[in-house]
């Protein structure tokens, strides 16, 4: 035990007596998720919008307004011909554009319908969809005007059958992106550092010649192993630490569940990314190698996760991959405890799962460990 | 110059001679290429709902077959008490709950007006959003159906043009992404210790004290390194026109010369981190945990860049990433050529430069 703890003191040594590296592990986190956060929304908004008004009649003008007044649509153009309006789409400053066709109010009083033509950027295919509800609620709350204007009083219609929809959003009632996010992105910037920092360690000893002293020395590899993680794990939480501080105090993120619930399943996912960075220093010979492989799976493990694109819309053979990946569950328990307040049982599959997963790879990166040295 | 390709010579031997680190280099990208095309997508698909019918008549069957029926939405499970919504949340299971008023049908006679609950778990406000937004579709449809008979007078219809990418397929949001950011990561992480290194291991005394000048160094540090990337390039280009079926409108000329460019951007930016740190460990730190989540997040490849808050689009133009994909989706899916993108062209060539500039210059305030 005493042994453990002097190689423990002096590993923390070593991170401290590193200047370089402690803004890197104790700043850049932070900063990012205090700044990063924000850049996470999938909302549409200050869609640039064109128009080219053919008509220009009382109608044509009003339908104009109405975009206008949208908060959606931020920049108006008027352009006067359809070719200089694409050749804006192409450079990008224009996403949408909205063309009038000449006589639109005499055919739409005479025919009592009338098309228009919507043009819309359509490389990001789900903020496409999203500008085209916007344009199709804006023309149709349009119509709704015209029918009182145009029709006379008398001319009272059948009432239509309707099924009033009442939209009820829980848990984040005002669809605020942040409160999804920044837990999120806390649980990417707790595993990337845990990761890429044990990832590199034991490989840096080898590269610089030092596990061979180590090897030779009376310390147990078990001690060894132990006390070199160990650091990281308590930077790991103490991280999390820090960032539902920030989340809470800068984002005011809600924290319906138990903290300690939180604290609990963090400290058994931690021993998952130690174990697979440990694995990986036993299979690369360089710090180099160590962090390509490193980086190979955080892309696989941010991207993959649910965190940023929904996994049950992937095809089946990946949302299989999925379950391999360690930053999904601790993604979907951060929002369930933190955001839902769901409880232990609600969370058992997960937290079974995680143990399971920090079992076998600490296992297995224990046993590589024995063979190659 | 022949001391400096003596020293280019001598480069390309040390990276030839890690076959592992090679094979690292090669593989890596090419998998992650396949796995993000293939999985990554924003649409929303096979969402778990659940239904809570308090009415079990006739209509509302009609439009629960009506939502099963859709590609978006599967029912998970029925719910018989309005206490049961938050326990299905809670353990994660569905993501909404339909809830049908008491005696929907008859309401829907008597009144002309029936009522509908969409419950959703917006912990997630896009899901949410967009579920609601799907289930208000599908009641639309339905609706129109009840009311054929009811001409409603005075309609404007939008005939909507989806334009350079008329499915609406994500792959052609996120494949231009995935490119990217593979190609920035593995350029700057490859070049980034490769100074720093000859610190650690010491032999940057030697270079020191050599006749080779600091831009000589770094040039000749960079050139292997171009060329393996321009491979990498290139594999990644073929997969995603041959596999995920990405159209070259534009120039494949034109998208050769821009994805050089933005490599030697990518390099440059790991020489400078490499001249400013002291360790290998410190300078893939910078490079991972200081690049990865900004290039993720702020080039556009995931996020609209336009919805952001202004300052956090200010950031945006400093990432190399942010215009390389503009230029990507430009010459890809848009078709357009130099005449629509010389200005993202020259602000990389003006990052490249600043990038290379201040490395000589760190390098040089080392060498004193």
């Amino acid at each position: 035990m005493k042994t453990i703890l002097y190689i423990i003191q002096k590993e923390f040594k070593q991170i401290f007596r590193n200047k370089g590296m402690l803004p890197i592990i104790f700043v850049l986190p932070i900063l990012q998720l205090v700044i990063l956060s924000n850049a996470a929304t999938f909302e549409v908004k200050n869609i640039k919008f064109g128009y080219i008004d053919n008509d220009h009649t009382s109608t044509s003008r009003a339908l104009v307004e109405k975009f206008n007044a949208s908060t959606y649509f931020n920049v108006l153009t008027d352009f006067p011909s359809e070719a200089l309006a694409s050749s804006e789409m192409l450079k990008g400053n224009i996403d949408v554009i909205l063309e009038i066709p000449h006589y639109f109010e005499r055919d739409l009083q005479k025919e009592k319908y009338n098309s228009l033509g919507v043009t819309i950027n359509a490389i990001d295919g789900a903020a496409a969809g999203v500008e085209n509800v916007y344009v199709t609620q804006i023309i149709q709350r349009f119509n709704q005007n015209l029918k009182i204007d145009l029709l006379q009083v008398s001319d009272k219609q059948i009432q239509p059958i309707t099924i009033e929809t009442i939209p009820l959003f829980w848990y984040n009632e005002t669809l605020n992106y942040k409160t999804f996010m920044v837990p999120g992105i806390l649980v990417l910037l707790v595993t990337m550092i845990t990761l890429f920092l044990s990832g590199m360690n034991i490989v840096r000893e080898k590269e610089i010649g030092t596990l061979e002293q180590i090897n030779v020395t009376p310390i147990k590899k078990s001690q060894f192993i132990i006390g070199k993680l160990f650091p990281f794990w308590v930077i790991g939480m103490g991280l999390l630490t820090v960032g539902l501080i920030l989340a809470k105090v800068i984002f005011n993120v809600p924290m319906v569940g138990s903290l300690a619930l939180m604290y609990f399943y963090t400290s058994i996912y931690i021993l998952v990314v130690l174990g697979i960075g440990l694995f990986i220093s036993n299979f690369t010979d360089t710090q180099q190698q160590a962090m390509f492989i490193s980086w190979f799976f955080v892309v696989i493990f941010i991207l993959m996760s649910g965190l940023f694109t929904p996994i049950e819309s992937m095809p089946k053979w990946a949302q299989i991959v999925t379950e391999f990946n360690p930053v999904k569950y601790f993604v979907e328990v951060m929002r369930m405890v933190m955001l839902k307040g769901s409880g232990f049982n609600d969370i058992l599959p997960q937290l079974l799962k995680t143990a399971l997963y920090a079992f076998v790879m600490n296992g297995l990166a224990v046993w590589s460990y024995k063979k190659i040295n | 110059m022949k001391r400096f390709i003596g020293f280019i010579k001598k480069e390309f031997y040390h990276i030839f001679r890690d076959r592992r680190s090679l094979f690292i280099l090669f593989g890596m990208p090419i998998a992650q290429i396949m796995l993000f095309g293939f999985a990554i997508t924003n649409e929303i698909n096979n969402v778990d709902i659940a239904i809570l019918d308090h009415s079990k008549d006739t209509t509302t069957e009609e439009i629960i077959n009506k939502i099963s029926a859709s590609k978006y939405f599967s029912i998970k499970q029925m719910i018989t008490r309005e206490a049961d919504i938050a326990a299905v949340f809670q353990k994660g299971h569905v993501k909404a709950v339909l809830n049908f008023e008491k005696d929907f049908s008859k309401n829907l006679i008597k009144d002309n007006k029936a009522t509908i609950q969409i419950i959703t778990d917006a912990t997630d406000p896009n899901t949410a959003n967009t579920i609601s937004n799907y289930v208000n579709a599908i009641l639309q449809q339905y609706q129109k159906e009840l009311n054929k008979d009811i001409t409603i007078a005075y309609q404007i219809i939008p005939q909507t043009r989806m334009v350079y990418n008329p499915e609406l397929k994500s792959v052609y949001m996120f494949v231009p992404g995935v490119m990217t950011i593979i190609l920035m990561l593995v350029s700057a992480m490859m070049t980034s210790i490769s100074i720093t290194r000859e610190k650690e291991l010491g032999t940057m005394e030697i270079l020191l004290v050599s006749p080779i000048k600091p831009i000589q160094v770094i040039v000749g540090k960079v050139f292997p390194y171009i060329f393996l990337s321009i491979i990498n390039a290139v594999v990644i280009v073929l997969l995603s026109i041959f596999i995920f079926k990405m159209p070259v409108q534009g120039s494949l000329f034109l998208l050769g010369f821009e994805s050089v460019l933005f490599i030697i951007t990518s390099l440059a930016l790991g020489i400078l981190i490499s001249t400013i740190s002291a360790t290998q460990q410190t300078a893939m730190m910078i490079s991972l945990m200081g690049l990865m989540l900004p290039v993720i997040l702020l080039s556009g490849f995931i996020f609209p860049i336009s919805s952001m808050p202004l300052p956090l689009q200010m950031i945006s133009n400093i990432i190399p990433a942010k215009w390389f994909i503009i230029i990507i989706k430009g010459i890809m899916l848009k078709g357009v050529g130099l005449q629509y993108l010389w200005k993202e062209t020259l602000i990389l060539i003006g990052m490249t430069i600043f990038f290379i500039g201040l490395s000589v210059k760190k390098y040089k305030i080392r060498l004193e």
